[in-house]
């Protein structure tokens, strides 16, 4: 990655200001809620572009993770009393262990195969979450309320300190992703993409770094699961295992370029609000129009401009030169 | 308790069946031109409503909606394919797997939209009720749809290796650049593929609607299981799905009844995926 | 001075179904000679070359590599080994640039990104392709592809650097600088092995040639010899051409 000019590095200082800012000048909650789902779901996109940007790994099914983070910390809470923050890190592991046992018997799968195993996975997790009687099943999970502090992970006079924490794991994935993509990670998940014989003739153990790879993003999004249950309060399987969360990180990933770094914050910075206000002016009505539209956006997406904005602007840029 | 069996394994054929017509579509679409039409349960589901509505605006039976849905699917099918599906052809892989995706959520919530999420029913069809022997019921809609699917089935693969179109079509599955070279339009190959793809997933709506729920979401399940039925019986392999539908519609059946109904399609998925680690080519693919 | 033996062959056969594809081959090569494997199209050349890569698993045989049991190894581990290899069509990652694709081989060993990217910029300089370093994979034309796949390979640091048809559609002028290339290669100390049907490369390259036919090897020898061997004509010509 080249060093960035100082128009560049201003322009990003002034976002990043303007991100800090945004919750204490904007009045309202929606708009803070708004900005967190952004990051919620920029942070999944992220974390989806290690699998499917760089390995061509394309999961449908990271709603497995996002689920699984959200109800391990939430039971660890409710039955344990374990601190939120521990059952991050505990959701965490469990979702890339899982990840890791559904990676080993799909890694030899790519494309449309890998998507249709992912989404079977992620509804065999849903099902039976649905019917488990631990998690208390359909009915779902309140949460506790522990009174105000970080400590607890949970806030209930303002929305602020939410959009911090989201904003801060959206950087730290973003970095984490940015770390990948400059080190040998990145290189052998893009050589992985372009062909395993490839990747095997150049001394990379295909089936490894596949595997590093699902970890990884399966640690992120269950970190973005355990973020949800604690800011959302209460969690069921029709909330937090359903596919079309699964279908929304993959558009976020694409819309903005999938392979990027900064693309699926981009796609998410345009779906999220789109979702949201249609949800809440057009949703409640059952209608699915805010659905359609959606799948219209897709639809025009993939088979008009599939290199997303950031691929479309990066495009651009290459033709300039 | 062998009686229970018998009547699970009954249920199972009828319902493996039905699946066997919607997952040949999908075979189909796949071994021609490699693509995931995630939209092929919701073609399903506009066969059934397209079957409800005649039904209930008209008084036509479902028996004879069936041309009707097979026609009026084939024309989305060639329409979809010409005005979204080819334009990813040469795209980005990503950009293929999600198109379809996107036609079958703007689908289904335009179903939603304009029908409601209500659950329906073809109240009274022609064909009610069910045949008793002994103490074994067999429910006479159910029977005419599975029978009336094997026949549609069989037509396709008389059509497929008995017609010069469909010769071509087969030509095309096998290796399309020798195809290329041989004269065939592949262009149309592929259009016509999908259309008749719709078209047979139409029909089975069609058939679908007399003996089950009518709703625009029907197509969630029927999707992901006909996925787990292309890929068991082997991708693009049209006597592969038809035999896996019939597989999987038992599996489901008696894992439902022996195990716990709540998780029949789970295991399902279950067996998709212990069947693509070990045999990632399914039964019959290539 | 007794060159040591770099990787021998010993009996290897391979079966798919019916077909023996490879029988009973067995051969030698010393470091830092140059070894040429001919023969007919569907002789068993690339089946061969795949059980000695660890891309496919021999049904019978042996395969020792400086010493070493190779014969059950994985691909990725022989890499690691020190046998590297290119592939009969062409390839290189086309969304990363050249110099990036030659990256990826030198990651094999190193962890440290800057000596990665240096000694990239090296083996690209060597095998003439630093000009166009920042080339997409996808932009640049088959013969740089070709070179690039070498580039590649050398970056893992191979001992043995095994190429299957590296020669096959290029103009005469990229041959002569392919030859060149594998030359300055040798140079440097890497044993060859290749897989070729242009016989112009062959004879300028090889220290010795070995003849594969039906999946089973019918003679060895310098390529002055070969070429006039009556079997090795009638494997390419037919029965009625005969010395």
């Amino acid at each position: 990655m080249k060093k960035p000019t100082i128009l560049q590095a201003a322009f990003y200082a002034a976002l990043l200001a303007a991100l800090l800012a945004f919750p204490l000048v904007v009045k309202g909650t929606f708009p803070t809620h708004i900005m967190i789902m952004v990051f919620l779901f920029a942070m999944m996109g992220v974390a989806w572009n290690i699998l499917g940007g760089y390995a061509a790994m394309f999961s449908f099914g990271q709603v497995a993770f996002f689920g699984i983070g959200a109800y391990t910390s939430t039971i660890l809470l409710m039955n344990y009393n374990v601190n939120p923050w521990v059952g991050l890190v505990a959701g965490g592991v469990l979702a890339a262990l899982m990840g890791a046992a559904i990676g080993i018997p799909c890694s030899n799968l790519r494309g449309h195969y890998f998507a249709i195993a992912s989404i079977a996975f992620a509804e065999i997790v849903r099902i039976h979450f649905n019917n488990w009687k631990f998690v208390a099943a359909a009915e779902g999970l309140s949460l506790p309320l522990l009174p105000d502090s970080l400590g607890n992970f949970m806030f209930h006079s303002s929305k602020a300190p939410y959009y911090y924490i989201i904003l801060v794991f959206l950087l730290l994935s973003v970095l984490i992703c940015w770390y990948i993509s400059t080190n040998r990670m990145g290189f052998y998940l893009r050589a992985i993409k372009e062909s395993h014989e490839l990747a095997k003739g150049m001394g990379i153990s295909f089936v490894r770094y596949r595997l590093y790879a699902i970890m990884i993003s399966a640690f992120l999004t269950a970190m973005a699961g355990t973020f949800y249950a604690q800011y959302i309060l209460y969690i069921d399987p029709e909330s937090v295992l359903i596919l079309p969360i699964s279908v929304q990180v993959v558009l976020v990933a694409m819309l903005g370029g999938a392979g990027t770094i900064i693309g699926p914050v981009i796609g998410a910075a345009i779906l999220l609000p789109l979702s949201e206000i249609t949800r809440v002016w057009l949703g409640y009505k059952g209608t699915g129009v805010d659905m359609m539209i959606y799948g219209a956006l897709i639809m025009v997406i993939s088979a008009y401009q599939p290199q997303g904005v950031w691929g479309f602007l990066t495009s651009i840029r290459r033709r300039a030169k | 308790m062998s009686e229970q069996l018998v009547v699970q394994l009954m249920n199972g054929l009828l319902i493996g069946f039905m699946y066997s017509l919607i997952a040949i579509g999908l075979t189909m679409i796949w071994g021609v031109m490699n693509i995931i039409n995630f939209a092929h349960a919701d073609f399903l589901m506009i066969g059934m409503f397209t079957s409800f509505w005649l039904y209930t605006l008209y008084g036509i039976d479902p028996i004879f909606s069936i041309p009707v849905c097979a026609v009026l699917l084939f024309v989305m099918g060639w329409l979809i394919y010409k005005y979204l599906v080819s334009k990813v052809m040469t795209g980005p892989g990503l950009a293929q797997l999600v198109v379809t995706f996107g036609v079958s959520i703007f689908i289904a919530n335009t179903a939603v939209l304009l029908w409601s999420p209500d659950f329906r029913m073809i109240e009274k069809p022609l064909l009610a009720g069910t045949w008793n022997f002994g103490t074994v019921q067999l429910s006479i809609p159910k029977a005419v749809a599975s029978v009336g699917s094997v026949l549609v089935s069989l037509a396709l693969f008389m059509f497929l290796r008995k017609t010069k179109t469909g010769k071509a079509i087969l030509a095309v599955e096998m290796n399309r650049s020798s195809a290329l070279l041989m004269g065939i339009n592949t262009e149309r190959v592929n259009a016509l593929s999908f259309a008749i793809g719709s078209s047979l997933v139409g029909i089975a709506g069609a058939f679908l609607s007399m003996y089950y729920y009518i709703y625009p979401q029907v197509g969630g399940t029927f999707g992901l299981i006909s996925f787990c039925i292309v890929a068991l019986g082997g991708f693009g392999s049209i006597e592969g799905a038809f035999i896996a539908g019939i597989l999987i519609g038992i599996v489901q059946t008696l894992g439902g009844y022996y195990f716990d109904p709540a998780y029949k399609y789970a295991i399902v998925f279950a067996m998709y995926l212990i069947t693509v680690w070990i045999r990632p080519q399914g039964l019959m693919g290539w | 001075m007794i060159a040591a033996p770099c990787l021998e062959v010993e009996g290897i056969t391979k079966r798919f179904g019916g077909l023996t594809a490879t029988e009973d081959v067995s051969f030698t090569v010393n470091q830092g000679e140059i070894l040429s494997i001919i023969g007919p199209n569907g002789a068993g050349k690339s089946t061969l070359f795949n059980c000695i890569t660890g891309f496919y698993r021999p049904d019978a045989g042996k395969v020792l590599f400086r010493g070493k049991d190779i014969t059950t190894a994985s691909a990725h581990k022989i890499c690691k080994l020190g046998i590297a290899r290119t592939f009969q069509i062409v390839q290189v990652i086309s969304d990363m640039t050249v110099l990036e694709n030659v990256m990826t081989g030198t990651f094999l060993h190193t962890y440290d990104r800057k000596k990665v990217r240096e000694k990239a910029g090296e083996i690209l300089r060597f095998a003439g392709l630093y000009e166009k370093r920042d080339f997409l994979g996808t932009d640049i034309t088959i013969a740089d592809k070709k070179r690039l796949e070498v580039a590649m390979a050398l970056g893992t640091e191979p001992t043995l650097l095994m190429l299957d048809e590296a020669m096959a559609g290029l103009t005469p002028v990229e041959l002569r600088e392919m030859i060149g290339l594998l030359r300055k290669v040798r140079g440097n100390g890497v044993t060859l092995i290749i897989v070729e049907h242009v016989m112009e490369a062959v004879m300028e390259l090889s220290d010795r040639v070995m003849v594969i036919n039906s999946g089973r090897k019918i003679v060895e020898g310098v390529p002055a010899e070969i070429v006039r061997n009556p079997e090795v004509i009638q494997a390419y010509l037919g029965d009625r051409y005969h010395a």
